[in-house]
């Protein structure tokens, strides 16, 4: 228990923290707050956010970034909606939306890797090129009407009498829990650690890097592509202009999550926390019904740098100051 | 046979400045062969108007931005939250010409004295806290969107004053007011960091940053002011902006921008990591994606699609720089003159 409140998990431990506060505060200023439904809907709105951070997760643990997985969710939508309006079986058109999300970041992986690039431009780059490409297939946005997506949509597990869980949200804890596993009880998970600990050292610890560091964009652009499909779950259509700025919404859920952009440290389940601190303020938002979506933007700015103030304070590591 | 040609164009290949250059060179060249009309010049009323112009006119929120952003950058810095400074400068602007009934120097002083702050913010808590700069304004990125929505409730505002109209739509001499300004921007900061040890602090500050703070530099201070020259820079962008179009969209304005600003910088030569840099490099870097955009909708290609175009740039330059290309490119060279002889 001791070795569990050691410096490296205060970060963390601060989240849940900060969660259990936001909630409990809004609890008691809302009735109705603290209800199943209302959680069962933080996951279910949230979904696309979610299975995107988690992806993202493992990009920044790694020490890098992704800035490509907004426009990579605006493609898959649109390509998905155009395939299944040409008469695609949609499990076949989810499929290689799914090859072709995990191929376009594999691409940016190899990049990165074998020409020593900073991962800031080439995913910089990666992001102009889906959002591009995604005016290509389609500049209008195009509905998605199907018996798969009803029946989809129509899936859920009941909860209570009222309330039930849907397929969306299933698909992201779904992903948490096979990310989870993979950070922490896979070869995988502990070379992309040490990788962000040190890719020097790693490489001289005889860790396949450039292996693993390709397989790590691979899985973001995976997760960005099935973040698109759980999102044309949500909106039933597709639109080339979707996931505009949403790498910033899915980078600021992993660092309120508490994991360092230097890399190294962190944990999938403080994204997850991330995500949901993120959901909970939407949902406050909502309630209150006064304010506009412009609070929502402040209050998580102001979140980030609570956060990101105490992180350091916390931590004192030497070597920040450079971005690369 | 002089040595002077020979030197010229060593010292051409071995700059920076050379393949963007080279670049915009061959774009419009291109032009010159396939579509004369984009280099016609009409003068209406004396003021200059053509596909150039037009260009150039495009060219400027991002010009302007990239001053800011290649000082920035050549601390071993990031700003990414220029396009959140531009909507908040703009909705204040644009809330106090209405409700405060505000001339345009107290505008032009509001909006500066707004970035200012924000610059303020930004360089302290990248130099005295210590936070990485993408976190830093990210921080100010996300919280700035914001603040710019709740000024204006979140609706546009018409732009009626006449000053910053001029701003975006006016001419001196036949030029426009845009355009002068950029030039006025790049002169003045050109001459600031080369004619004094601005600049040179600057590329000591990025280059080794232990190592400028124990030659007595004040590394921390030349930080901060580099956030707040960018933030003013960003200011200055959105009064362009805004008396271009006519209207502040808050939740629109200056929106991804912050990326085309570090794109301009990177294709111009700077790198990333900081250390040396180039401000002509940076203007060219702006200038040669908006032709290259501007280049390809002459030619038919939907405006959407302008991204790819980007991308392309971004990656060939990533890549030229990268040694280990270099390296590979060089063994086939050498490979394929071996075979010839």
């Amino acid at each position: 228990m001791k070795q569990f409140f050691i410096r490296k998990n205060l970060p963390i431990l601060a989240t849940a923290a900060v969660l259990v506060l936001l909630f409990g505060t809004f609890s008691l200023l809302f009735p109705n707050f603290l209800s199943l439904r209302v959680i069962a809907n933080l996951f279910t709105n949230n979904a696309h956010v979610g299975v995107i951070a988690v992806g993202m997760t493992f990009v920044i643990l790694s020490g890098g970034i992704d800035l490509s997985v907004g426009s990579v969710l605006g493609f898959t939508t649109i390509f998905v909606a155009t395939l299944i309006n040409h008469e695609v079986p949609p499990v076949v058109a989810i499929g290689l939306a799914l090859v072709v999300g995990s191929l376009f970041g594999a691409g940016m992986g190899a990049v990165i890797q074998v020409y020593q690039l900073p991962p800031f431009l080439v995913t910089l780059a990666g992001m102009f090129l889906a959002r591009g490409l995604a005016f290509v297939v389609s500049a209008q946005s195009l509905e998605i009407k199907h018996g798969f997506y009803a029946a989809v949509i129509d899936f859920g597990i009941p909860l209570t009498e009222q309330v039930t869980l849907r397929a969306t949200s299933g698909i992201f804890i779904a992903v948490f829990l096979a990310a989870l596993c993979l950070a922490h009880f896979t070869r995988f998970g502990r070379n992309v650690y040490a990788i962000g600990g040190n890719a020097s050292s790693a490489l001289l610890m005889g860790l396949p890097v450039a292996r693993t560091r390709i397989w790590i964009y691979t899985l973001s652009g995976f997760c960005a592509a099935l973040g698109g499909i759980v999102f044309t779950f949500q909106t039933q259509s597709g639109n080339a202009t979707n996931g505009l700025g949403l790498e910033l919404d899915a980078i600021a859920a992993v660092v309120i999550g508490g994991t360092l952009l230097s890399g190294g440290v962190g944990y999938v389940a403080g994204t997850m926390m991330g995500v949901l601190i993120y959901g909970t303020i939407l949902t406050a938002i909502s309630f209150h019904g006064q304010l506009d979506s412009s609070w929502q933007r402040i209050a998580i700015g102001g979140l980030l740098l609570v956060f990101i103030v105490i992180q350091r304070l916390l931590t004192r590591a030497p070597a920040f100051g450079r971005s690369n | 046979m002089s040595n002077a040609p020979a030197s010229i164009v060593s010292r051409l290949a071995q700059s920076r400045l050379v393949w963007p250059l080279a670049g915009l060179a061959l774009l419009l060249l291109f032009n010159l062969a396939f579509d004369r009309a984009f280099f016609d010049l009409s003068t209406r009323d004396g003021n200059l108007y053509g596909p150039i112009i037009t260009v150039l006119r495009l060219a400027v929120k991002v010009m302007l931005l990239a001053m800011g952003m290649t000082l920035v950058i050549a601390t071993g810095g990031v700003d990414l939250s220029v396009g959140s400074v531009m909507a908040i400068v703009g909705a204040l602007v644009a809330f106090l010409a209405e409700r405060a009934q505000l001339g345009f120097p107290g505008l032009l002083a509001v909006g500066l004295a707004a970035a200012l702050i924000v610059g303020l913010f930004n360089g302290a808590l990248v130099a005295y806290v210590g936070i990485q700069p993408i976190v830093a304004t990210l921080i100010m990125m996300v919280l700035g969107r914001g603040v710019a929505l709740s000024i204006t409730g979140g609706m546009p505002v018409r732009i009626e004053d006449a000053g910053v109209l001029f701003l975006g739509r006016g001419f001196i001499a036949g030029v426009p007011v845009q355009i002068v300004l950029v030039l006025a921007v790049f002169l003045l900061t050109a001459l600031a960091c080369r004619k004094t040890a601005i600049g040179l602090f600057v590329e000591a500050v990025g280059d080794n940053e232990v190592a400028s703070r124990l030659s007595g530099v004040n590394a921390r201070g030349i930080k901060l002011l580099t956030y707040i020259f960018c933030a003013v820079c960003a200011a200055l962008a959105a009064l362009v902006s805004i008396g271009d179009v006519g209207r502040v969209e808050p939740d629109r304005l200056g929106q991804m921008l912050e990326l085309d600003a570090i794109t301009a910088v990177v294709v111009g030569g700077t790198v990333l990591t900081g250390g040396r840099f180039t401000l002509t490099g940076s203007l060219i870097g702006a200038l040669l994606i908006q032709t290259l955009t501007m280049t390809l909708v002459r030619q038919g290609m939907p405006s959407d699609v302008a991204p790819v175009p980007k991308a392309l740039v971004i990656l060939a330059v990533c890549l030229l720089q990268s040694a280990r290309l270099r390296a590979q490119l060089a063994a086939l060279f050498s490979k394929s003159r071996r075979a010839v002889s």
